[in-house]
């Protein structure tokens, strides 16, 4: 129990933040919003396990990844496969020339369903691929440029090359892959018209319990020995290869994770949203990403929600009023961030909360690292007692 | 090619060519257990490109290194700290934003893979082994202290210090009192005489004051060739060395 207090939550200061979240986005917002507004949230939810991945990723590995949106879509992707072969069954697709193929297969003169296709029929398989597919492309991507020690701008270059070439494949092949309007008319999941208003509740309840798990797992992960060799190698890397540390398999790891962690996402995005498109793949929502967790504060995984949440309601609200406005204050955000706020809006919170007099209780001493070392010192003071 | 003896570590006929240029060249070594070895030269003398060698951070282009009769010129820069070889750097090299605490937990050679760091366990043992080293190298008052704000010397104590975590059979420091008081120095000279009791250790050094506190056999290098080698006292009074490095 203790374990898991300290572990998954990060102690006293960690179970509140969590808590507080978890208040807010299960029962404050369920409340206080309308079924719209609340699947809008829901939507913005997805992106933060995105953000959440980044933490990892970037925040602790100093690793940025510029192609984020890679693994949100490919888990996006994969679930919006499932739903359109369930949506296309032979009846409701009689009209077309080769009944029981998705109508974009047809409409590109596809008489058979492609391979890669058949085995996402299965919903297990749909799951399995949902976590598999982005972590081994992850692997293979991680593998050949940690391996040969590529890193820094030439990593985030690299995986920006690569959400652009993932984004013409998927524009260019249309037949297989709907091309630039994406994978629509999604109806059911094994039966379930994901439309209806009580499946958009149940969804955006899964949605936030798996945001919650998958910050918990995170928190498990940095508060391991892993999470204080992220930050080790961020700061000297060549030191803790030569402390007997194979670096480029903790940032395989590590990067696998993210992919995993965005994956989750993209495939509740579909859920959520209704279809799957390569707008959501490449550069632009990559790099949104990005800035909601460098708003948010990249080194801490509740603060990336919070930033998540607040970039997309301004964007929802400016995009309302100046859509063509938004693009340079979001460019302008991210400049202001990076330059007066390097650690986001959980930077503020950690400044500037102490001194606020009813915030102060939750910034009481519980840090997991500084328990041991409060027990290591005592352990130092009895044995230098002992020595006298 | 290797030959087996009953050196610690064997450098034999080892050169490494930077674009033609023989960094160290046909260079035969040999230290014995427990041996305190001091290396000196002039700059460019490839003092640092040999500890580099050594611990792989350079491939070599021939030649054989071999630790406890293994070679270690194949294997990968952690396979070779796991078999048993530290290296300390130039600039003090520790991770500034963890506490000194923390720099020498995560020095600590378990959990050393990707799952075994997941669940590394910080028993008894390792807190111990902590505030063992912690006192040897004079940080136990410091443990809580962000390693950032630690003085110049005390940062090259804590690298050294985190070395020590590994227990390594054969430690090796580049410049270890660079930038140190007089005081420190003395202190670096004690400490270096006391951790070198059950390990051989490799030191480079410029500071002749301390190399003569700390000295038994002196290794003098020079273009990448070995110049002289011997107790401290016979090097110094060597006509080649005095010609290209003591009597400047």
């Amino acid at each position: 129990m203790n374990f898991v207090y300290e572990r998954f939550l990060g102690g006293k200061s960690g179970a509140i933040a969590i808590g507080i979240l978890a208040l807010l986005i299960l029962v404050v917002l369920p409340l206080a919003l309308d079924l719209f507004r609340l699947n809008l949230v829901g939507k913005y939810l997805t992106y933060a396990f995105a953000a959440v991945s980044l933490v990892l990723l970037w925040g602790y590995g100093g690793i940025l990844s510029l192609g984020q949106g890679i693994f949100f879509g490919l888990g996006g992707y994969a679930m919006a496969m499932f739903l359109k072969l369930e949506a296309s069954d032979p009846e409701s697709t009689s009209i077309q020339t080769t009944p029981g193929i998705p109508d974009f297969m047809d409409w590109n003169q596809l008489t058979e369903l492609p391979w890669f296709w058949v085995p996402f029929e299965s919903f297990t398989f749909t799951l399995l691929a949902i976590l598999l597919v982005p972590s081994i492309f992850a692997f293979i991507i991680g593998y050949s440029m940690f391996k040969r020690r590529v890193g820094g701008v030439y990593f985030a270059i690299i995986t920006q090359v690569i959400a652009v070439i993932l984004t013409v494949l998927i524009v260019g092949q249309q037949g297989f892959t709907g091309g630039i309007n994406g994978i629509t008319d999604l109806k059911t999941l094994n039966g379930w018209d994901i439309r209806e208003d009580s499946s958009k509740y149940i969804l955006y309840f899964i949605n936030a319990f798996l945001l919650l798990g998958v910050i918990m797992v995170s928190k498990f992960i940095l508060t391991s020995k892993f999470g204080q060799l992220l930050l080790a190698m961020k700061d000297k890397e060549d030191r803790v290869r030569f402390s007997g540390y194979d670096v480029s398999n903790f940032k395989i790891f590590v990067f696998c994770v993210s992919a995993v962690i965005a994956a989750i996402g993209g495939a509740m995005f579909t859920l959520q949203v209704g279809f799957m498109s390569p707008s959501f793949v490449g550069i632009v929502p990559s790099i949104e990403m990005v800035i909601f967790a460098a708003v948010g504060g990249r080194m801490s995984l509740i603060g990336v929600v919070y930033g998540t949440l607040l970039v997309n309601a301004g964007k929802t609200a400016f995009s309302e009023t100046f859509p063509e406005l938004w693009l340079f204050l979001m460019g302008g955000l991210f400049i202001a961030v990076v330059m007066f706020f390097p650690n986001g809006l959980a930077g503020i919170y950690n400044k500037y909360g102490p001194k606020v007099k009813f915030l102060r209780p939750l910034f009481s001493k519980s840090e997991k690292a500084e328990t041991t070392t409060e027990s290591a010192k005592i352990e130092a003071d009895a044995t230098t007692e002992g020595a006298k | 090619m290797t030959t087996t003896t009953d050196f610690l570590l064997a450098i034999e006929d080892l050169t490494v060519s930077f674009d033609g240029f023989k960094a160290v060249d046909s260079l035969t070594m040999y230290i014995d257990k427990n041996e305190l070895r001091v290396v000196i030269g002039p700059n460019g003398a490839g003092k640092t490109t040999l500890l580099d060698l050594i611990c792989g951070k350079t491939k070599s282009s021939s030649g054989s290194i071999s630790f406890k009769n293994k070679e270690m010129t194949k294997m990968a820069e952690h396979e070779i700290v796991r078999a048993g070889i530290g290296r300390k750097f130039q600039t003090p090299s520790i991770y500034e934003n963890l506490t000194v605490y923390q720099n020498l937990e995560v020095s600590y050679p378990e959990g050393r893979g990707v799952f075994g760091s997941l669940f590394f366990k910080t028993t008894d043992e390792v807190i111990k082994r902590v505030n063992e080293v912690a006192k040897e190298i004079q940080l136990d008052k410091f443990l809580d202290t962000e390693a950032a704000i630690l003085s110049h010397g005390q940062k090259q104590w804590l690298e050294i210090g985190m070395l020590l975590m590994q227990d390594p059979e054969l430690l090796m420091l580049d410049e270890p009192v660079a930038g140190m008081s007089a005081k420190e120095r003395d202190e670096t000279a004690e400490l270096l005489n006391r951790i070198c009791e059950n390990r051989s250790v490799i030191v480079i050094e410029h500071d002749m004051e301390f190399v003569k506190k700390i000295a038994r056999k002196v290794t003098v290098l020079h273009q990448g060739k070995i110049l002289a080698e011997g107790p401290m006292d016979k090097v110094q009074a060597d006509e080649k060395v005095i010609e290209v490095y003591l009597g400047h």
